[in-house]
Parts: structure tokens; C-alpha cells; sequence
């Protein structure tokens, strides 16, 4: 971005004693962290943590291919949430803006109340009252789309908000309608602004997806649990799962990051202070 | 309706142990979170690296998997605790990097010129970050640390899935005693997850009010 930034005025320039005493603290906290590493790494190793067994099914074809089949609904679940998720999302924030009280009305307390609920109370009532009908799938795709929706739709909605007033006019002065001035100046240039924190947000669809686990269904989580129940191999399991995720999410981050950086540099920013989007795993690195 | 009367005590046990799991977990993480991010601004770059990749490690990965690590590793490192505290050391590590995010964006927003200041008046790094932009810093933090802690109270509902008989668990075994009444119940218990939401979010408007100084 440029300009001062606070991290660089905090300090002095270091000199070369200041430097002395960085690189001194440097390594001590570098030495108190390898010691803690290495004290846990010999205790698991005690524990037989580090035994060919209890990793052993990760080389094993078959259960990769399981864990490989695990990820792709994982992904599946989080794409067909997110796709939802932007429509509900996108309904709920035009609906919130609406002039009509009895449209924005409901649509506030809609937003407001799946934004509040946790999504493993929605993926308990559903699994037990409607597993049979609407299958495991649903069970866990249709409490994401409602939270990641009104989450969005909050987005959404701060990002209408954004576009400058003179665009509106603009347009009001060339005869458009209320809903011509929504859906040809307002949600394209509201999109394109939102368009890192719709890619944040299926970092929070795909943590989320984990939360299947208790019905349980065929996603990694599940997959994992299956195994550590069958191999008693919880701390390997939970690292490979770790890794997994860790990965895809952030090369989502990193890409919501660039994204981010396009969008500011075609001048589209029509959003300075990106509403915090909690859980979210993209900040500004 | 009259489910949620007759099993009111069982109900107001789980949310008890919601809050319980909010709480301290919320302090804990609230703590770790600002040494993050105070590592994250820090001159030495060794601190900055641990920052940057606690942040990157445990808010990239799902909530549900560093509950199985720490539920289930800790005692592989001779470590014993119980379920709660288990929990809490999950939610708190796992919400310490969101925390740690929320500070660092707040340290962002303080004034260059009141860090320059600081400096030149001959203040250290400690002092200049512990005296003048955190305590600004935390003015500006208070609406997105107030959604880090919303966030918080709905993922407590996770250690539902692993024994502890919070809200959202509370909510799971009647429903399956009595799955007649699963809309009122449902309803119920969302209604304090609403409540305790509302609580977080008028305590954050407030408090943004009442420290909100002009500048």
C-alpha cells in the first residue's frame, strides 16, 4: 500500500548493538522453541507416537484412496455451500436494503438469527428430525448455506452500501428503476469489491465441512475419525488432517490476498474497511 | 413449548457450561492473541515468524481437528487433563489467532505519528507498543474483537461433539428423547445462543461508545 505503515515506525532503525541484542533474543527464543519441540517430539516418541503402525494407513493405498475420496466431497460440500450461499446471501442483503419494512424486516431477523446460531446445533436438529428425507448431504450443506449466507449477505450489503452515492445519482438521473440501479451500478461493482471475502469465506464453508463428522458422513473428517477408531492413531491422524487443510486454505488465503490486490489495483475499491469477517482465514498479510 | 419448562434445568446446566467455555477460553485466548500480535510487530524477526506462522497454522485449520489433537495428543505428551480443560485449551488456542489478527489490525489503525512521537521521546519498542499504541489500539479493536468472541461462543458448540454437555449438546440428547417437541427445542436453544450473542454485541457497542475519544 505504501506510506508509513505502524510496524515500521515502532522502532528505531536498529544499530549495530541494537542488532546484536535482535539477533541474541532471536536465538534464544529460537532455542526455548526447539527445546519445547524436541522435549514433545521425545514424548511422543516415548509414547510410540512415531511407530511405523500408527502411520502405516496413510501409505496404505486403499485408505489413501478413501481419505483422497474423503476430500472430494469435503471440496464438494464446501463449492455447493458457497454457490448457495451467495445467492441466499445476495437475496437477503437486496431484501435487507429493501425501502418495504415488511421485506427488510424479515430479512434482518433471518440474518441476524443464523448468524447467531452455531452451525453444529442446525446439523444436530437436522440429522435427527429430517436425516431420512433429505439425506446426510443436506444435513450438513444446508446449515452451511444458512450461516455462510447471512454472513455474506452482511458483506454483501456493506458492500452496496460502499458505492459511492454519486453513482446512485447518476443513474436515478438517467430514469433507472430502483431495481435496474440494483442489478446494473450497484451488484456488479458490490461483487467485484467483495469478491476476497467471498474466497475467505469458503475457507470458513471448508473448516466447517468438519462438523459433519458427528452425523457422521463420507467427508475427511469422517474419514479420519474411522480411522483413528480403527488404528488408535489419533495424534497421526489429526496431523495428516492438519496438513490437508492447513494447505488448501491457505493457498485460498493467498489467493484472496491476490485478488484483493487486483481489485485495488483496477481502482474498484469500493470497500476501504472490508467488514471483519470472523473466522475467516484471510487478513492482510 | 412445555418441553423447554420441564427440561429448563437441564438446559440452563448446558448454557452454564457455554459460558464457562466462552469465558475462559475468551480471557485465555485474549491474553495469547495480544502477545501475538505484539510478536508480530516486534524488531526481532525470529518473533515475527512465530507469529506469522501460529496464525497461519491454527486459523487455516478446522476447529473439529485441533479438538482430536488436543483431546487426543495431549496425553500422548504425558499431558493429562480433563475433557473441560482440554476443550478450553482448544477453543483458546484456536481463537488466539483471530485475536492475534483483530490487535494487529487495531495496531494498524493508531497514528504513525503517535508512535513517532513515542520514539521520540527516547521510549522502547516495549514501551512505545505497552504504553501508547495498544491502549489506543484496543479502542479500535473493540467491534472486531467483539465478533472474534461471537464466533467464540458458537464454537463452543463444537466440544458438544466430544462429551461435553454444553448447550448444543444439551440440545442433541432431547431432541433424541423426544423428537416430537424438536421445533420448540430447537428454537429454545437458539434463542440463548441469540441471547448470549446480543449480550457480546450491546457490551461491544457500548464500550466502542464510551471510549470512542475525539480525534
Amino acid at each position: 500500500m505504501g506510506g508509513v505503515t505502524m510496524s515500521s515506525v515502532l522502532f528505531d532503525v536498529p544499530g549495530p548493538r541494537a542488532r546484536a541484542r535482535h539477533r541474541l533474543i532471536g536465538a534464544i527464543t529460537a532455542l526455548v522453541l526447539l527445546a519445547g519441540l524436541a522435549l514433545a517430539i521425545w514424548r511422543l516418541y516415548e509414547n510410540n507416537q512415531f511407530e511405523y503402525e500408527k502411520w502405516e494407513p496413510f501409505v496404505t493405498p486403499a485408505i489413501v484412496q478413501d481419505l483422497w475420496s474423503g476430500l472430494l466431497v469435503t471440496l464438494q460440500i464446501a463449492v455447493v455451500s458457497i454457490v448457495f450461499a451467495n445467492i441466499f446471501g445476495m437475496l437477503f442483503a437486496v431484501g435487507r436494503l429493501s425501502d418495504h419494512w415488511l421485506i427488510s424486516w424479515p430479512c434482518f431477523v433471518v440474518v441476524e438469527f443464523f448468524r447467531a446460531v452455531p452451525v453444529l446445533m442446525m446439523v444436530f436438529f437436522l440429522s435427527i428430525k429430517y436425516a431420512s428425507e433429505i439425506g446426510k448431504f443436506w444435513v450438513i450443506v444446508i446449515p452451511l448455506i444458512l450461516y455462510n449466507g447471512s454472513v455474506l449477505a452482511e458483506v454483501f450489503r456493506a458492500g452496496i452500501l460502499a458505492v459511492p452515492k454519486g453513482q446512485l445519482e447518476a443513474g436515478s438521473s438517467i430514469g433507472l428503476r430502483k431495481y435496474q440501479l440494483m442489478t446494473i451500478i450497484l451488484i456488479p461493482q458490490a461483487v467485484t469489491a467483495m469478491l476476497p471475502a467471498i474466497i475467505s469465506q469458503c475457507v470458513v464453508a471448508l473448516k466447517d465441512s468438519a462438523l459433519a463428522f458427528v452425523i457422521p458422513f463420507d467427508e475427511i473428517v469422517s474419514v479420519g475419525n474411522d480411522i483413528r477408531n480403527e488404528f488408535h492413531n489419533s495424534f497421526a491422524t489429526a496431523i495428516v488432517l492438519a496438513v490437508v487443510f492447513i494447505v488448501i486454505n491457505y493457498s485460498l488465503s493467498r489467493l484472496a490476498i491476490w485478488v484483493e490486490r487486483r481489485v485495488a489495483r483496477r481502482g474498484r475499491t469500493a470497500l476501504k474497511n472490508a467488514p471483519v469477517v470472523p473466522g475467516a482465514g484471510v487478513g492482510d498479510q | 413449548m412445555d418441553v423447554l419448562f420441564e427440561e429448563w434445568r437441564q438446559i440452563v446446566d448446558g448454557f452454564w457450561e457455554t459460558i464457562q467455555l466462552l469465558v475462559i477460553s475468551g480471557l485465555i485466548a485474549t491474553v495469547v492473541g495480544t502477545m501475538l500480535a505484539a510478536m508480530r510487530v516486534a524488531p526481532v524477526r525470529m518473533m515475527n515468524a512465530i507469529g506469522t506462522s501460529y496464525v497461519n497454522v491454527f486459523r487455516n485449520t478446522p476447529l473439529v481437528v485441533l479438538f482430536i489433537l488436543v483431546l487426543f495428543g495431549l496425553p500422548e505428551l504425558d499431558i493429562q487433563y480433563t475433557y473441560f480443560e482440554k476443550s478450553v485449551i482448544a477453543l483458546s488456542v484456536y481463537t488466539a489467532a483471530f485475536v492475534c489478527e483483530a490487535v494487529r489490525s487495531g495496531i494498524n489503525t493508531v497514528a504513525a505519528g503517535q508512535a513517532e512521537a513515542a520514539r521520540s521521546i527516547g521510549m522502547t519498542f516495549t514501551q512505545t507498543l505497552g504504553r501508547v499504541v495498544l491502549p489506543q489500539a484496543f479502542r479500535a479493536v473493540v467491534p472486531p474483537l467483539a465478533s472474534v468472541y461471537i464466533a467464540l461462543a458458537k464454537n463452543t458448540s463444537v466440544a458438544a461433539g466430544f462429551g461435553i454437555t454444553e448447550a448444543t449438546a444439551t440440545l442433541s440428547a432431547l431432541l433424541n428423547n423426544d423428537p416430537q417437541a424438536a421445533f420448540a427445542l430447537f428454537m429454545g436453544i437458539a434463542l440463548g445462543y441469540v441471547l448470549i450473542v446480543a449480550v457480546i454485541s450491546t457490551g461491544s457497542h457500548l464500550l466502542e461508545r464510551r471510549w470512542a475519544v475525539s480525534r
